[in-house]
């Protein structure tokens, strides 16, 4: 199934974007967000990317004053996806210029916009970022 | 936010606000205030609703209850305007899920949205469905997604969603693609030269390939140009290179679909796909730049794995190894945890585990790495490439690490030492030194298991008998012990203890001191074990010490009116015995050996493995395709089962029945009980008034000593006791006889559930043959066992069921192929005998396998001309029959001539010029017909539904017959659904089809499986 969720903390644990592609009950989702945060902010530069929690193995990267976090199945490629998470930043960069967490809290719509060129069920539908960003700048341009 | 204030003000609020509590109430001020504008629905704008389903996105992703307002966020998607329909897609696809309500409400719109021309209302209907489509979408849409992606005309962002969409509704229904017409086109996709097309495609074949990899065969060496295309040629626009790489996501794709083939066969696709390998495995250089390195990386490792699952030539493989012993002495710590966990999947492959081995001190060390990611790969490693010869090393190390390991590595870690302590230990006594020093380094995280094994050990081998006592002393020697390390020593010094009298300190006096100081501090379960020690320690002595004994009989006088039952029961027992001279030495004379068997640790083990990160590479590795794709979502089962039916313990709390039960099970009375088990017991106990019908040769009177033997209650539970045989029923999950119903109409779906196991079926058909595959899903982490399948066939069908194993590991699935042909026609059903054991429990189903005579008919449309020559040729009966058929479910005419093409007889339209009637045709196969043309003829009576006049026709009178019982059943009963009343199945029969039309005589006589299946 890959992906299992993405999920946009910040250093305080709060959440600014989360997207399932799995169908979790409100508790479960507090629940294993509030537990995967414990664990990933913990962690300090020396240690790895991964994390393996229940049976997801999450693949985090920070930046900045945000944590990047993806929960995928145990035999996804993990590098793979750490470099998408940077592929997502490297989008986000290229449309709010210097993308930061009051983007992202701010446009949380676009936010969504983009994940959806860029995700679907779990499986990575397209990596252009131009390709990614046209719909998006169709919008804008419409307005 | 796009001009949207209120939401910006709302969010700007909640960023403020100082406290969760705060930010409670400003969310509750909102919700209340999304509330009322939704009530007043007239004066709300499409601008508005937008602006307050963004809320909700908020508040939900906020992690708060929104409860309300679904439908408008649902109602968006009609909206005609991009902006708002896409907010109501978006919001929707994140509220609520595939079973929701409102979301079949939407199923038209998203229907149009998906056919209509506008291609961006499509990308967003095709998302909505890939996400969160169900069933019901993947039955209605299938067809159309297909057509999208295979279409020349539509641009590549509409088709690369279509094909995860259409990856969505396979998962959901298998049905939706049909591997036949569909291989060719999906090996036609993968010359795409749109990458986001290619990419999509690349994930769709996985799953399809995962399923049934022989059918895509085709797409194997598409695969292998695409890894041409991107890792040799480069041949990729620049927009899809990523820090200089091609694509590493569908290179890491493709190498991952090419895993679920087994092998390469033909050599020069092979040659091509090693070129490309080995050129990773060289041409992968470490750079500075962390993105360009892990993308190259990512492409690496992916390589690595698909050369372990190729069992490349050795040379390659020892290249493999060398590049991981490379990567796990790196220093970034990514590589460093990757290396280990590839190093572990290495271990599958032969040959190799003597170049890992190397790398034992490299491991060793990760086991100390500050970062606990990388500890529990070093630990999954170090267990699976131990055997013999490097047991005792990795043993200690594992040892040593548990007083530092963190609690939450600590059990599976001490189970992990158990487990490699018993299956390599190099000798004996080694073994009850390891599991001492795990005893006693982290006793609160060594499950009973653990602990009873050592003693079935000892107790089996009469060498370790006197070290194990000594060892057992030495502990009792520490000023604090674990209570488990207390029950372990007080266990082995009760039955050998007394092999250490001559040695200092070692009497029986002394031994019965140093571990009463210990009893004011125990919990309960462990007073017993000490007083079944207390006996033994007196009996040994002889001649007897009349100290002691007045010592130990204090003890067991002051417990004789204690509260617990279980050592009230010991305490007056081992009195009254001990005061019995001859007859108490015989009773608690030392335990006969335990019978062989497997560790429970290694099956608790390999429950561990399947459910920890084993279980997606081996499933990748055996080829087996994925559960979720055929069954339903198999509910992992945790915790205790569920209540059973028969409550064969109710009457336990009584002292006379537990006496009984114990007694009996036991079956080792002395001679002070003249009590011999009732030859009948089992028998007794299956019988369904088992508890009532107390066997009458026991006394009420009888006051028969129990448990004498002293053994811990907990050891005999494990070891001992002959498992008693108890037919149980379990909890059903769903009905029976609704699945069957369903599965007669479709091929594949679940047959049996109940809270142990899923049965689901799958199947094929092609003329008069069949093929079924019975998939066995043990829901459980404990492995079912005594798995018996027997086929019951009727005298019509030949059948052929591959075995079933015996056992089904823990949280695995079987496949048992069965084989069908069709001899005549017939209505009979095939039944399946089902059995098997969980714990002591037997279960046992007869279930129905839907191999019904629809499913060898196939669909055959008749044009008028075809039709009627052959309808007037079969002159009349017994070819052609015709019937009124009263007590009709009513039906309108189209739902009948749905209810028709579901089970495959063809509705012809407009060949009867009365449009009250159907005509209807079909070919039914079968080894005497051969394929053999049937005609159908339905004349309804529009003022009455309930009645009709059939007339069906063949060239065979039998088939004829049949046929026309079978549409009569199909008319007259309700196939599926809404009877759900039928009581739930017990244990044997399951409930009876609403109604059942008694077989025909002749099959009657002579066939057990029709038998059967009347009588179900």
């Amino acid at each position: 199934m890959g992906i299992r969720f993405i999920l946009m903390v910040n250093k305080q644990g709060q959440t600014r974007l989360a997207q399932y592609y799995e169908w979790l009950t409100l508790e479960e989702r507090r629940a294993l967000e509030g537990e995967i945060v414990r664990k990933c902010l913990a962690r300090n530069d020396q240690q790895c990317s991964f994390v393996e929690h229940r049976n997801y193995k999450i693949v985090y990267r920070r930046y900045a004053s945000l944590f990047f976090m993806v929960g995928v199945d145990d035999d996804e490629n993990e590098l793979a996806i750490l470099e998408f998470i940077h592929l997502l930043v490297e989008t986000m960069d290229k449309h709010f210029g210097n993308v930061c967490e009051l983007d992202i809290m701010f446009h949380l719509e676009k936010a969504h916009f983009m994940l959806e060129e860029m995700v679907m069920n779990g499986c990575i539908v397209e990596t252009s970022k131009a390709n990614i960003l046209s719909s998006i700048q169709l919008m804008d341009k419409a307005h | 936010m796009s001009g949207m204030r209120g939401l910006s003000v709302f969010i700007s609020d909640i960023r403020n606000c100082q406290n969760k509590e705060a930010e409670r109430l400003r969310v509750d001020k909102e919700l209340g205030n999304i509330r009322t504008c939704f009530k007043n629905e007239k004066v709300l704008t499409p601008y508005k609703k937008k602006k307050y389903v963004w809320k909700m996105l908020y508040i939900h992703m906020l992690g708060y209850d929104v409860d309300f307002g679904h439908m408008e966020a649902v109602s968006l998607i009609s909206a005609p305007k991009y902006p708002e329909k896409q907010v109501g897609y978006i919001v929707t696809s994140c509220l609520l899920n595939e079973n929701h309500d409102f979301l079949r409400l939407a199923i038209n719109t998203v229907r149009n949205d998906i056919i209509g021309r506008n291609e961006t209302f499509q990308c967003l209907a095709l998302t909505l469905v890939g996400n969160i489509g169900g069933r019901d979408f993947s039955e209605s849409l299938a067809p159309d997604v297909q057509k999208l992606l295979i279409s020349s005309s539509c641009r590549p962002l509409v088709r690369k969603k279509a094909a995860l969409c259409l990856l969505r509704l396979f998962r959901k229904n298998p049905d939706a693609v049909n591997v036949d017409g569909w291989a060719d086109r999906m090996a036609q996709l993968l010359d795409e030269r749109d990458l986001g097309v290619l990419t999509s495609s690349t994930s769709l074949l996985v799953a399809l390939v995962s399923n049934n990899h022989e059918a895509y065969s085709s797409c194997l060496p598409k695969c292998v140009k695409i890894l041409e295309r991107l890792a040799r040629n480069q041949d990729v626009p620049q927009e899809y290179t990523y820090y200089g790489i091609p694509s590493p996501w569908l290179q890491v794709k493709a190498m991952r679909a090419l895993q679920y083939f087994p092998t390469i066969e033909d050599p020069s696709t092979r040659k091509a796909l090693f070129e490309v390998l080995q050129r990773i495995l060289m041409g992968t250089d470490v750079v500075k730049n962390v993105n360009k390195n892990n993308a190259s990386h990512a492409v690496l490792f992916e390589a690595l794995s698909l050369v372990m699952h190729l069992d490349a030539e050795k040379e390659m493989m020892s290249q493999c190894v060398a590049l991981l012993g490379k990567f796990i002495s790196v220093r970034e710590p990514n590589i460093r945890y990757l290396g280990l966990e590839n190093m572990t999947r290495m271990l599958m492959v032969t040959d190799v585990q003597d170049i890992i081995k190397k790398h034992q001190s490299q491991i060793i060390t990760s086991l100390k790495d500050p970062d606990i990611s990388i500890r529990r790969r070093a630990l999954d490693l170090l267990y699976g490439m131990c055997d013999v010869s490097n047991a005792k090393d990795i043993v200690e190390e594992l040892l040593q690490y548990l007083s530092t390991a963190e609690f939450s590595m600590r059990e599976e870690l001490s189970l992990k030492a158990a487990i490699l302590a018993e299956k390599f230990a190099p000798d004996l006594s080694w073994y009850v030194d390891v599991i001492l020093q795990l005893i006693d380094k982290a006793g609160d995280f060594v499950s009973d298991d653990i602990w009873f094994r050592v003693v079935q050990f000892v107790t089996n081998n009469e060498d370790l008998q006197p070290y194990a006592a000594s060892k057992a002393r030495e502990y009792l020697d520490k000023i604090a012990i674990h209570e488990t390390m207390l029950k372990v020593s007080a266990y082995i010094l009760g039955e050998y203890g007394h092999l250490l009298a001559r040695q200092p300190g070692c009497s029986a006096s002394e031994l019965f001191s140093i571990l009463h100081e210990k009893l004011p501090t125990v919990s309960t379960p462990t007073i017993p074990i000490l007083l079944s020690t207390y006996a033994k320690l007196l009996m040994h002595t002889q001649p007897p010490d009349p100290e002691l004994q007045k010592k130990i009989w204090a003890v067991f006088k002051k417990y004789e009116s204690c509260i617990d039952v279980e050592i009230q029961q010991r305490a007056v027992e081992y009195f009254e015995l001990s005061k019995k001279g001859a007859a108490f030495m015989d009773v608690l004379a030392e335990m006969p050996k335990f019978p062989e068997r497997q560790s429970s640790l290694i099956r608790k083990a390999e429950d561990v493995e399947d459910t920890a990160d084993q279980s997606a590479i081996k499933l990748r590795a055996q080829q087996q395709p994925s559960n979720a794709l055929v069954l339903a979502d198999p509910q992992p089962v945790d915790g205790a089962p569920p209540p059973l039916k028969v409550p064969i313990v109710s009457g336990s709390t009584n002292p006379e029945s537990v006496a009984r039960s114990v007694s009996q099970a036991y079956g080792t009375l002395s001679s002070i009980d003249p009590q011999t088990p009732s030859p009948d017991l089992l028998s007794d106990l299956l019988g369904p008034l088992a508890i009532e019908a107390a066997p009458g040769a026991v006394s009420t009177e009888q006051h028969g000593p129990i448990g004498a033997e002293g053994v811990p209650e907990e050891v005999d539970g494990s070891a001992i006791v002959p498992v008693e045989e108890q037919t149980n029923s379990v909890e059903l999950i769903g009905n029976i006889a609704e699945r069957f119903h369903a599965l007669c109409l479709k091929d594949s779906g679940v047959l049996y559930e109940d809270p142990h196991i899923q049965i689901g079926i799958k199947a094929e058909w092609r003329g008069q043959h069949g093929r079924l595959v019975l998939f066995m899903g043990n829901k459980n982490t404990s492995p079912l066992t005594s798995v018996q399948a027997l086929i019951l066939p009727p005298a019509h069908l030949k059948l052929d069921l591959s075995p079933v194993p015996d056992t089904i590991p823990p949280r695995a699935q079987v496949q048992s192929p069965l084989e069908v042909m069709n001899i005549r026609p017939s209505r009979d059903v095939a039944v399946l005998d089902f059995s098997y054991k969980f714990g002591t429990n037997m279960v046992n189903a007869k279930l129905r396998i839907p191999a019904t005579l629809n499913k060898f008919l196939q669909p055959l449309q008749l044009t008028s001309e075809e039709f009627f020559p052959q309808w007037r040729a079969l002159s009349g009966p017994p070819l052609k029959l015709q019937e009124v058929v009263r007590g009709v479910r009513p039906l309108a005419l189209p739902e009948m001539a749905n209810l028709f093409n579901s089970f495959h007889v063809t509705i012809c339209p407009g060949l009867d010029p009365n449009p009250n009637n159907l005509v209807a045709s079909t070919t039914f196969y079968s080894e005497s017909t051969g394929a053999m043309l049937c005609l159908a003829r339905i004349e309804t009576d529009p003022a009455d539904r309930t009645q009709l006049r059939m007339t069906v026709g063949s060239g065979d009178p039998a088939l004829t017959f049949e046929l026309k019982e079978f549409i009569k059943e199909q008319l007259i009963t309700i196939p599926m659904g809404s009877r759900a009343l039928v009581p739930a199945a017990g244990p044997g029969p399951a409930p009876a089809p609403p109604v059942a039309q008694p077989p025909s005589p002749a099959a009657l006589a002579d066939d057990p499986g029709a038998l059967l299946a009347g009588l179900l």
